[in-house]
């Protein structure tokens, strides 16, 4: 039932957890190879991969920053938090994509973990 | 040596919607000058840890960058309540921050081993109602 370990892209992954791609003009190319789900940024900087996505229960403006400092690629936010205009603008300022998901943050994890996004990457 | 870029930066208290710019403006100069990827990284991590830790636990305070051919160093002081146990502030998890920190994702109590992990030379002089000063080195090779 569950996939190998395979990287993904962007609209995939926004159809596996039913999410909408709130930035604009995003490279749809864009590959992710592994995942993080933490409320806590610090928890964030803590983990150390490439191409990653970030899931997490959080919306302020210093989750586009943590994502900014950690080459982080993407963020979707879980349980119906929608990010701010001014959060949207900063994310398409340094090429982050950002996705909402009506899903809480264990099911979008569990979801994106079934169908092969695993926590460890390249 | 001389150096080839100084920059300084005021880290503004309890303002969380530019903290972090200091350190997202430092990041910018390190790619444009063509720092590796990691290395911008590993920087960035550790700046925007000791600003965060600034703004939330020392009032505010200032950045002082200086960045040569070979490393950079990042200064970053404030005039704060200061650290009685700095050993214990170390471990990781150990935290004083109150609920509100952490309700805005800060406060995992991370944030010095983080900056530990990631510089390659790690100093902090720190006393008591004066204030909390933190020196990161990190070499580009
Ligand atoms: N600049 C500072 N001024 C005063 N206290 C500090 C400062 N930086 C860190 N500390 C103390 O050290 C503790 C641990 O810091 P850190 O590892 O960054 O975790 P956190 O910031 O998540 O609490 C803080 O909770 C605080 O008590
Ligand atoms: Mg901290």
């Amino acid at each position: 039932m569950y996939s190998e370990r395979r990287n993904m892209k962007i609209p995939e992954i926004a159809e596996i957890i039913k999410a909408e791609i709130c930035t604009k003009n995003y490279d749809p190319t864009i590959e992710i190879y592994s995942a993080c789900s933490a409320d806590l940024m610090s928890d964030v900087m803590a983990f150390s991969k490439s191409n990653a996505l970030l899931l997490t229960g959080l919306i302020n403006p210093q989750v586009i920053r943590t994502a900014e400092m950690m080459d982080i690629k993407a963020v979707i936010f879980a349980r119906g938090k929608k990010p701010l205009e001014s959060m949207i603008e900063m994310a398409e300022e340094k090429g982050i994509v950002l996705m909402a998901t009506d899903y809480p943050l264990f099911v979008a994890s569990g979801k994106l973990y079934k169908n092969g996004i695993h926590g460890r990457g390249e | 040596m001389s150096s080839v870029v100084v920059r300084d930066y005021i880290i503004p208290a309890n303002d969380f919607t530019i903290a972090g710019d200091a350190s997202s403006n430092v990041r910018k100069i390190l790619s444009q000058i063509g720092v590796a990827p990691d290395i911008v990284k590993r920087t960035s991590i550790a700046m925007y840890e000791a600003e965060i830790n600034a703004v939330i636990h020392g009032n505010g305070g200032q950045a002082h960058v200086e960045i040569d051919e070979n490393k950079i160093v990042i200064i970053i002081s404030d005039q704060g309540p200061g650290i009685a146990d700095l050993e214990l502030a170390m471990q990781e998890g150990y935290s004083t921050a109150p609920d509100s920190i952490r309700e805005m994702g800060f406060g995992a109590g991370m944030g010095l081993s983080n900056i530990k992990k990631n510089s390659d030379i790690l100093e902090i002089k720190t006393a008591v109602n004066e204030g909390t000063t933190v020196y990161i080195t990190v070499f580009f090779k």
